[in-house]
């Protein structure tokens, strides 16, 4: 996020794209309504009708995947009737030429096409979006989990950075991140590309810096492989050896029988988790690991805050902290680490090599955290980015995108379109929530989202079981005969395994960022005989 | 800026602010219960009287700053007040905490009874940790005065996590404003129609069919043991338990939460009112998704697959054994033959450490992790 929480009760107006904030974010979401009570202005861009939605002054329900035409339509509009922040574009930004000529050619008409949005409604949004400065933007993993999710993502940027809306309080792009510490581990490095604090690998100078720092030589100097291509390599033994911490891949990636076949040929797999799930099933080996309460560390959250976490209870048996397995496994190899706590890690180590965390060390985290950039130990951290415009890069640059349709759309024998998601109640496979005594009560099962048009034409009863099928395979599930979704449209979760939408879900992936197309696949649905 | 006396001084106020929000900016404690900060007052409890020397006693919570008014936030006639407050509130329900006891038997022979029978609603499950309950005592006020024709209620346990005994309930409010006007579910309002205020869902039916997504903020807002945690209930008593600050485990918001730990386990979960980002508010996930760590499944020893069977084996073992297949394969295929994904849940410290050993360690730069999803 360019921006805070704390900023969200205090915003004008919102546009959300994409995101299920009630469920996936709640507590964000409380903020938002809590402006709304106050008067801002909300406008959310969502296939579904869902619960936030129903607080907003604008709902635009676009089909499925059609996301970047929306927000070129958008831009046509502010360009063409000039309500876009001319000052801004001048001095803070370049190639807006490049952007006039692409989205030129997305008039509201053909925007309304592709998105099944009215023309009107798009017009009348765009001179929303100019009428109160700034706006502020949020998205998730709607915008993201597409196979243009990286030409979504930077048409979000286009179109804040048109409106002027960058590096302002109240304003910017806020993708609010999935899991409570993936931006963590990006920051750590955790990442085929970059070191702790996204330094490159590629870079000479930033290998020798650590070549220094952790006492060893020759750093290797290529990219290494994302998550889906390690897969392939486990089927092709390219990847002999792989090592899962804390993921339970069987369930969470696309097309399930795809990935039990690849770690099925893993030739020495390693997982690292607190139960044993569909994932470890195909292990060679299992280390009980510490969780979230039986350690001593820190999480980065959306807002890049560095917030404490606590030991309130020792690990069960012989179970270790991760960061202690680690350093087993390194002194194997004949590698002495000296840090021997979390508090060791951080402050000697990760603040000492990411320079936008050099300021943060656990004595001044014990209360609020503290949020990156926040380089050195008077810094106060940073609650928006790039203030007064001025980006990592110099300007900004605009990137303008064409639409592009998911990998698959609807077809005769699979004519509705497939969305997956969470749900309130769950959190990912259930390996933790499905062990919390009340959250089973409270959703104990699975259900397949589909529209009253839909379930009326197919004779779907609410709750009867129905199969919805794929290419790649099909599950039984119970249908949930809701207002909230659109004609076309089947919703569902991967909670649950036996009726995971994984088993259906597409593994094509966006070309960059290799995010895969959770958001849209074709599917079918029957009653069940 | 307009100005008014406070306790003979004059003091400066900005419009909009009440007499409250005066006091608490100039550090002069009045003591609340039904107020819940950042909500609109709703003047229920009586408990915030200040004296104006015009109006007499009026509402420090819901009475707007204004110019030229003269207020005395002590002396006997506020504190006689603020205990007649007290008093009725006390008298509006079932409130035998026994402070200054009208109870026919003996305190202690009652709690003895009630502890006997196997989750019992007779003893308050908040005894200790009761606002209503400190001011009875700090303003030695008397309960019994006032016959209400309060009856006992069955509590409300109809749903998996909020126990709802309403006749603790002081009718204060507070779950309705965090429902509505923090969280903003719109799930609970006051029923007036029977001519007494009761919380009840919007649509009048339970909790579970309501709009209700059981965030718990109304349990949090609760001043007295009307309102309580399923899972907490006869866990603990305050003063056992140690309240340690973490960050909640699911998803990206990151909201801060106080553990509340007895014997080394975790007995419930509440946000840390004044904390960034979350401002002591959960969701159901953070409030109730803690007890997993304690599932008799959690992995205890480490496991090696040996003729197709995981079999439990040593730390060294395990690590030995590790290390030795991956030096093989290392050696075999190069580096890169190997392959990690790190936990986007887990620590900082635990992904920069599994980066440090492919990199360092193997020479690898095939380290991931689930930052697309
Ligand atoms: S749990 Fe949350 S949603 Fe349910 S009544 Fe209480 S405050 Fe409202
Ligand atoms: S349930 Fe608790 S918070 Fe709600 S009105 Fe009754 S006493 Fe007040
Ligand atoms: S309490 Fe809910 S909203 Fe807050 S971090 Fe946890 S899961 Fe997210
Ligand atoms: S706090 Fe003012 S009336 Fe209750």
């Amino acid at each position: 996020m360019t921006n805070s929480f704390g900023e969200f009760s205090r915003a004008r107006m919102f546009f959300v794209i994409g995101s299920n904030m009630t469920e996936a974010h709640p507590v964000a979401s409380t903020f938002v309504k809590n402006a709304v009570q106050n008067g801002a202005a909300l406008i959310v861009a969502d296939p579904r009708r869902h619960k936030l939605a129903e607080f907003a002054d604008i709902h635009l329900g676009l089909k499925v995947g059609s996301d970047i035409a929306l927000l070129n339509g958008l831009m046509h509009v502010l360009i063409k009737e000039n309500l876009y922040d001319r000052d801004f574009v001048e001095n803070h930004t370049e190639d807006f030429d490049k952007l006039a000529a692409v989205v030129e050619t997305y008039p509201p008409e053909r925007a309304a096409d592709i998105t099944g949005i009215d023309a009107a409604a798009i017009v009348e949004t765009a001179r929303r979006l100019a009428s109160v400065k700034p706006v502020m933007v949020c998205y998730t993993l709607g915008i993201t989990e597409h196979t243009c999710g990286r030409n979504n993502v930077v048409s979000v940027a286009n179109l804040q950075m048109l409106l002027g809306n960058m590096g302002a309080e109240c304003g910017g792009v806020n993708p609010l991140r999935g899991q409570n510490n993936v931006q963590g581990a990006c920051d750590m490095g955790a990442l085929p590309n970059v070191f702790p604090g996204y330094q490159a690998v590629v870079d000479p100078a930033a290998r020798e810096k650590f070549e220094k720092f952790w006492n060893v030589d020759h750093l290797p100097d290529q990219n290494g492989l994302m998550i889906p291509h390690m897969m392939e390599g486990l089927e092709k033994r390219k990847v002999r050896a792989f090592w899962i911490f804390g993921e339970n891949l069987a369930n969470t990636e696309p097309d399930i029988t795809k990935v039990e076949k690849e770690l099925g040929s893993a030739e020495f797999l390693i997982c690292q988790d607190i139960f044993f799930n569909e994932t470890t099933r195909f292990a060679d080996v299992v280390f009980p690991a510490a969780a979230w309460s039986e350690n001593d560390g820190t999480f980065t959250n959306s807002e890049r805050r560095v917030s404490r976490v606590r030991t309130a209870s020792p690990p069960p048996g012989e179970a270790r902290p991760n960061w202690w397995i680690f350093r087993e496994i390194a002194k194997r190899f004949g590698q002495e680490w000296e840090s021997e706590s979390g508090q060791d890690i951080w402050d000697n180590e990760i603040s000492q090599l990411a320079p936008a965390l050099g300021g943060i060390k656990y004595h001044r985290i014990e209360e609020d955290g503290l949020q990156w950039p926040c380089p050195s130990m008077d810094h106060p951290g940073t609650g928006f980015l790039h203030g007064k415009g001025s980006f990592t890069r110099g300007r900004g640059q605009f990137l303008p995108a064409e639409w592009t349709p998911p990998a698959e759309v609807p077809c005769e024998a699979f004519p509705y379109v497939l969305s997956t998601g969470r749900r309130l109640y769950h959190y990912h496979t259930r390996t933790q929530t499905g062990r919390c005594s009340g959250l089973n009560d409270l959703l104990g099962e699975e259900t397949a989202d589909i529209s009253p048009v839909d379930a009326g034409r197919l004779g779907i009863a609410q709750g009867e079981y129905i199969r919805v099928s794929s290419r790649r395979g099909q599950v039984r599930v119970r249908a949930k005969v809701t207002e909230e979704v659109p004609e076309g449209m089947v919703w569902m979760a991967f909670h649950f395994r036996e009726n995971n939408a994984n088993w259906l879900a597409n593994p094509a992936f966006d070309p960059i960022t290799l995010t895969a197309e959770y958001k849209a696949c074709a599917v079918n649905i029957e009653k069940q005989a | 800026m307009p100005h008014l006396s406070i306790n003979s001084q004059t003091v400066e106020f900005q419009p909009g602010q009440t007499i409250l929000d005066l006091c608490e900016a100039l550090s002069i404690n009045i003591p609340t219960l039904c107020h819940l900060a950042g909500t609109t007052p709703t003047g229920t409890c009586g408990v915030c009287l200040v004296e104006e020397a015009k109006a007499g006693m009026v509402k420090a919570c819901s009475t707007p700053a204004e110019a030229g008014l003269e207020i005395r936030t002590h002396g006997v006639a506020v504190r006689e007040a603020r205990k007649k407050a007290i008093e009725a509130l006390v008298a509006t329900g079932n409130h035998n905490c026994g402070v200054a006891g009208a109870m026919t038997e003996s305190f202690t022979d009652f709690q003895m009874d009630a502890g006997d029978m196997e989750a019992s609603y007779d003893l308050c499950p908040v005894w200790g940790d009761c606002r209503l309950q400190d001011l009875v005592y700090e303003y030695q006020a008397r309960t019994g005065l006032f016959d209400s024709g309060w009856k006992k209620e069955v509590p409300d346990v109809a749903n998996p996590m909020i126990v709802r005994d309403f006749s603790r309930c002081i009718g204060c409010g507070r779950c309705v404003k965090a429902c509505n006007e923090v969280q903003v579910n719109l799930a609970i309002d006051m029923d007036r129609s029977n001519g007494r205020d009761v919380v009840a869902t919007k649509e009048g039916n339970g909790l579970v069919e309501s709009n209700c997504v059981f965030c718990g903020e109304c349990i949090q807002a609760c001043p007295v043991g009307a309102l309580v945690e399923k899972k907490a209930q006869n866990q603990w008593r305050p003063w056992e338990i140690e309240k340690i600050r973490t960050t909640c485990p699911y998803c990206g918001v990151g909201c801060q939460q106080w553990l509340h730990v007895k014997d080394e386990k975790i007995v419930k979960v509440t946000g840390v009112e004044e904390g960034a980002p979350n401002k002591g508010r959960l969701c159901v996930k953070g409030r109730f998704g803690y007890d997993f760590i304690y599932s008799d499944e959690r992995i205890k020893r480490p496991v090696i697959r040996e003729n197709g069977e995981f079999k439990e084996v040593s730390w060294d073992h395990a690590l030995d054994y590790t290390a030795d297949r991956l030096k093989a394969i290392i050696d075999e295929s190069g580096p890169d033959a190997l392959a990690g994904v790190s936990c986007a849940r887990s620590i900082n410290e635990d992904s920069y450490q599994m980066q440090k050993l492919f990199r360092a360690v193997f020479k690898t730069n095939n380290i991931d992790h689930c930052a697309r999803t």
